[in-house]
């Protein structure tokens, strides 16, 4: 296999990890913030549910959960994802929306911790000057508070993303031909083995890509202390 | 007539009852000074009357208007406090100015949207919008001018010494034209030589003829600028005057004790 069939392999999976990392990020983040309302909600019950779901999902492997959330129906209801008529036989995207599913769950309890650490700990002086200035709570929320909190938790979202760059290469054990499980293929046809470090190469530019964003838009926010 | 008339506060936080049944008027244009040890109640009762913290009794009227009471304070929507709070105005200890907004935009942020929301109200045109935020704007610069801050007005409050956020803090309580301004121990933050400089400007505030209250520590300040002292004791007025009677002659012991110590040569 030449180099040049590698690097066309090793795109297409690449193409996949990219539509799994760049989907979980936009539907987790705004997907934490609704677990991070429910995880400060003054209904007691409600919060206790919301932090208990955090915890479970914080506190076991991802890998975990991709399992139970893709080979659990079929298993305990008897209704495998593959047969489910929304993804009309095409047994790939089964896996891979599955999949999706389990990485945003996950990365949304995260994200919500993020925020409620971000929220908790802004500092209360910033509401009252707002208050005593007469503005309403979106007001404060909107004009004030935001930006700051945005630039507090800027570097914690940082990590996760990053984070998140590496872990879609878990989504191969439940069969989605992300970047990874192209290049172990090659591996088990093949026999050759430097298409593993290949890949691990697209990661690390993504990478370089994904913290220049980070680094620019932290540099654009220099110009305050929150 | 009073400005400000404050009848029977009374504040607990669980337990402990920190406002006793404070009672006080002030005057147009006078400057009312409180003293008192940490922990008197003198933060909490000017948290009180700016609607932050609410009294569980008393009542507040606004030159003879009532404009709260606590045997109806459940019943108070968020419109009303708001209007409430804008009869104040507040100096915080720690400044808490707007960090992502520059000096200018921190004294316009609330008149601009108070603005913006009445003439949205009232359905007024993007030229009538421009002129009141022109105006907002040129109010701003000179209450900046006020507090000798117009040529900062495009730094960011982490450019600015203590000192001078405190004097945008003060600009910025005064863009919005309350009835009672109140300062809440306004230079303790700050390095000692930067405590003159904004008690300076809430002396010039008061030749101006604005109303104030003043939580301070600064035993000279209140003795020269203020027109009446408050001295607090354990959620209590144990004693009040004006500021020679009770600076040089202590009724109380608490207050002769509270004041031998503040004046104490090291």
């Amino acid at each position: 296999m030449s180099f040049a069939d590698v690097t066309i392999k090793l795109l297409n999976g690449f193409g996949v990890s990219l539509a799994l990392f760049a989907l979980t990020l936009v539907i987790s983040l705004p997907l934490g913030l609704v677990f991070c309302a429910g995880s400060r909600c003054r209904f007691k019950p409600l919060r206790y549910i919301v932090r208990g779901f955090v915890y479970i999902i914080r506190g076991t492997p991802l890998l975990l959960q991709l399992m139970v959330v893709v080979y659990l129906p079929g298993i305990a209801f008897d209704t495998p994802l593959t047969k489910w008529t929304v993804f009309g036989g095409n047994v790939s995207a089964a896996y891979f929306f599955g999949a999706l599913a389990a990485f945003v769950i996950n990365y949304a309890c995260y994200f919500s911790e993020i925020y409620r650490g971000g929220i908790e700990n802004m500092p209360k002086g910033q509401y009252e000057a707002g208050q005593v200035l007469g503005m309403t709570k979106s007001q404060i929320f909107f004009k004030v508070i935001l930006l700051q909190l945005f630039k507090r938790i800027l570097t914690p979202i940082a990590n996760e993303t990053i984070t998140l760059v590496k872990d879609t290469a878990l989504a191969r054990t439940v069969s989605v031909a992300e970047i990874f499980f192209c290049a172990s293929e090659i591996l088990s046809l093949k026999y050759i083995i430097w298409p593993l470090f290949y890949a691990g190469a697209f990661y690390l530019i993504f990478n370089a890509i994904v913290t220049g964003i980070f680094n620019y838009i932290e540099k654009k926010l220099n110009y305050f202390r929150a | 007539m009073s400005v400000l008339e404050v009848k029977n506060v009374k504040k607990r936080f669980g337990e402990s009852e920190v406002l006793k049944g404070i009672d006080f008027k002030l005057e147009k244009g006078e400057v009312l000074a409180i003293i008192g040890s940490s922990g008197s109640g003198k933060t909490t009762l000017l948290r009180c009357i700016n609607f932050l913290e609410t009294p569980n009794e008393g009542e507040f009227y606004i030159e003879s208007e009532k404009i709260f009471d606590a045997k109806d304070a459940g019943s108070l929507n968020e419109k009303t406090i708001r209007q409430n709070r804008l009869h104040f105005g507040l100096v915080f200890q720690s400044f808490n100015l707007f960090p992502q907004y520059s000096v200018l935009k921190n004294v316009t942020l609330a008149a601009e949207l108070l603005e913006k929301e009445k003439l949205k109200a009232a359905k007024a045109s993007r030229t009538e919008m421009g002129i009141a935020l022109k105006r907002i704007e040129k109010h701003a610069l000179e209450l900046l001018d006020k507090v000798g801050l117009k040529e900062k007005k495009d730094a960011y409050p982490c450019e600015l010494s203590g000192g001078q956020q405190q004097r945008v803090a003060i600009a910025r309580a005064l863009a919005l034209n309350p009835d009672v301004l109140c300062f809440d121990e306004p230079t303790s933050a700050l390095d000692p030589e930067l405590t003159g400089e904004v008690l300076r400007v809430i002396k010039s505030l008061k030749d101006s003829g604005s109303t104030m209250i003043v939580v301070t520590h600064e035993m000279e300040f209140a003795k020269n600028v203020a027109d009446h002292v408050i001295y607090m004791a354990d959620g209590v007025i144990e004693e009040d005057g004006k500021p020679e009677d009770v600076f040089n002659d202590p009724k109380s012991e608490k207050l002769q004790n509270f004041l031998a110590k503040s004046l104490e040569e090291i």
